[in-house]
């Protein structure tokens, strides 16, 4: 297993709850990432899906180290993040860069486009020296497919898609093994979309980038992903490859998610597999004992409230799912 | 019965048999220090009773720009009305004085909006803001206007909703919230319900709740809905018909079947192709190359052209290209339809 590039084991993140003004006191949690364990290998793309408030946005910032777990590892190379600290830490982020969501918020509007490139290299002066740094910014301008004459311009001046873009030279910047985007193309139209995604995927070719892919979209996840993990409240309920996760799903959850996805093609219409949930996702400060998704899933149980199902490959379902139920169902 | 709703029926010119609603070549343009924004340009729809028209296109293309004008909540200036027919059962509401407009705002023609949560008043309690309507528009009394709004929120299926009412806009969730907009645009029994994106804030399971609920609505009470959106795969589901707009144009036209198994405006065919497929995983997806255009400086001739793969000299020459019919009920604004068409 020496191709693993990066690996989280039992990753916890609770964000406490206080109450009172002067005297704080915590009087719960918000659960928000509770116990995940995930493998990316290298030149691999691992799609994580899940709908608002699952927690996918929390890991992406414990991975990056924007937030410190409060129990478990993130083991890159061979070094635990979490307990690494001063010029060790600072190295070793380096490694494991991020892409954002919103490409208008995520640049700094008052800097060009210089200096946001360039800005990795100011605090990890020993990368590139001083004298070659404008020429290692053009040449990033010109990797992501931007005029490198642009160099002083602002954001402002660049479309959505030409802003991911600088977002994504940012993040190679300091040529990181591994790139988490955290929603990288969810906030640009469809013709954009498409753009951003091959450029990506070109990138990884060139550079053997390794992608955790966070999305709500599944189908733009189907396309890039070679594995993709399914999480709901703050827990992956099911992982495997692309191939395994869509067309042989095994978790009511991730069942019910492929078939609310609506198909572009009106031929279908009517004649889809469509699971309805009721309601809406549980509070993570109070989540449901037991299976999290059994408030909402159709196949609960006693057994779901008293035990909760552990991540595992069942008699059932061939790659991991955390159901006691666990069983494929074809969407559609 | 009310003044208001009394005084509906001798809305001048108003004839029962004339189309639900018709738009007929409506410009838009914003006035702005950078010059003049050309938001719609010449849009042209027709609606039926019970009918789902998408306006379907990508942001900066008029589609709510459009959905404003006909609901004459166009901020004016900048925005500007400068050509162009709104007319409801015969009725151009363009030329209608605000006092007159405002009959027909909510009670025949209503909007729901992207962002539930700022589209509601905030200190206001929802079951306060849906008896509201019944007591400005209907004269109703208090206790009855609350039943009423007890009523609406039952049948948009907000769980408990006699307790519900009491209830501010953040106390409830995202896709319980879009349920109180609908129930507060079909309160007064619209016969044309434009949404503008209602699902785009949500997850994909709310999603597939609120779209589930707004058709049942519709064919309840056999309402036309103009649904407004950049998604194609929610546009497959529940559109009878499509119009695509670019530049604030209406590019193509057409039936729903018609328009996935054969596009016929380039664009239309670029962006079916840019979906991410079954069949293109591993391959590069077709992208469309550049950037749609500034609306201050739109291209002359078709303003698709610098982005498209089958423009020739016509297509950049004014005027655009026009409305070719192609097929009954089907329309193309490209003079190279019949290549696109692949025939």
């Amino acid at each position: 297993m020496s191709d693993v590039v990066l690996e989280t084991r039992n990753l916890v993140k609770h964000f406490p709850v206080n109450q009172g003004i002067v005297v704080k006191s915590k009087v719960g949690a918000v659960r928000a990432v509770d116990g995940v364990d995930l493998q990316l290998r290298r030149g691999e793309t691992l799609g994580v899906v899940g709908e608002s408030g699952c927690g996918k946005s929390t890991l992406a910032k414990l991975l990056v180290g924007l937030e410190k777990p409060t129990s478990g590892s993130i083991m890159v190379r061979g070094q635990d993040m979490v307990r690494l600290r001063g010029g060790d830490l600072r190295r070793a982020r380096r490694n494991i860069q991020m892409v954002l969501q919103d490409p208008y918020t995520s640049l700094n509007p008052r800097m060009t486009v210089g200096d946001i490139i360039g800005e990795p290299f100011e605090i990890h002066p020993e990368v590139v020296p001083r004298g070659k740094r404008q020429q290692a910014v053009q040449d990033l301008l010109d990797t992501v497919g931007l005029n490198p004459d642009h160099i002083s311009r602002y954001p402002h001046q660049f479309s959505g898609g030409q802003r991911q873009r600088i977002g994504i030279a940012r993040a190679l910047a300091l040529k990181p093994e591994i790139i988490v985007c955290d929603e990288p193309v969810s906030a640009l139209d469809v013709s954009i979309q498409a753009q951003v995604i091959n450029l990506l995927e070109r990138l990884q070719d060139d550079f053997g980038l390794s992608y955790i892919f966070i999305a709500h979209d599944l189908s733009v996840v189907r396309h890039i992903a070679d594995r993709v993990a399914v999480m709901y409240l703050g827990k992956i309920v099911e992982q495997g490859h692309d191939v395994a996760i869509y067309d042989q799903p095994t978790h009511p959850y991730t069942q019910a998610l492929l078939s609310a996805v609506p198909v572009p093609d009106p031929r279908l219409r009517g004649r889809r597999d469509q699971i309805v949930l009721e309601g809406d996702v549980p509070s993570p400060a109070d989540p449901p004992s037991g299976c999290r998704f059994r408030t909402r899933c159709w196949k609960a149980q006693h057994i779901c409230a008293e035990q909760e199902p552990q991540l595992l490959i069942r008699e059932r379902s061939p790659h991991p799912s955390a159901c006691h139920f666990a069983e494929i169902r074809r969407i559609r | 019965m009310t003044d208001i709703q009394a005084s509906m029926d001798v809305l001048p010119g108003l004839d029962p048999r004339a189309p639900l609603l018709q738009i007929n070549d409506l410009h838009v343009e914003f006035r702005t220090r950078d010059g003049v924004a050309k938001a719609v340009n010449g849009a042209s729809f027709r609606l039926s009773p019970g009918e789902t028209l998408a306006i379907l296109g990508e942001s900066g293309c008029g589609k709510s720009v459009t959905a404003q004008a006909i609901m004459g909540i166009l901020e004016s200036p900048p925005g500007h009305i400068t050509r162009g027919e709104v007319r409801y059962r015969g009725v151009d509401l363009l030329k209608l004085p605000e006092h007159e407009r405002r009959k027909v705002r909510a009670n025949k023609i209503a909007m729901i909006f992207q962002d539930a949560l700022s589209a509601l008043n905030p200190v206001y309690t929802v079951g306060f803001q849906l008896a509201e309507l019944f007591r400005a528009h209907r004269g109703m009394s208090r206790a009855d206007a609350k039943n009423r709004a007890i009523g609406l929120l039952d049948q948009v299926r907000i769980p408990a909703a006699r307790a519900r009412i009491n209830d501010y806009p953040h106390q409830f969730s995202g896709g319980m919230r879009q349920r109180v907009m609908i129930a507060m645009a079909l309160a007064l029994d619209p016969e044309v319900l434009i949404a503008d994106e209602p699902t785009t804030a949500l997850d994909v399971t709310v999603q597939a709740q609120i779209m589930s609920l707004l058709a049942e609505l519709q064919r309840q009470r056999n309402m036309g809905l103009i649904l407004i959106t950049h998604d194609m795969g929610v546009v497959a589901d529940v559109a009878d018909r499509i119009s695509v707009m670019y530049a604030g144009r209406v590019i193509e036209e057409a039936p729903v079947y018609d328009i996935y198994a054969r596009p016929a405006h380039p664009y239309t065919r670029a962006l079916l192709e840019s979906i991410p497929r079954l069949d293109l995983k591993g391959h590069q997806l077709t992208a469309i190359r550049g950037l749609p255009p500034v609306l201050t400086d739109i291209p002359s001739g078709c303003a698709f052209n610098p982005r498209c793969r089958y423009a020739k000299d016509p297509c950049l020459q004014d005027p655009p290209p026009p409305a070719y019919a192609i097929a009954p009920h089907r329309t193309a604004r490209c003079h190279f339809f019949r290549e696109v068409l692949g025939e």
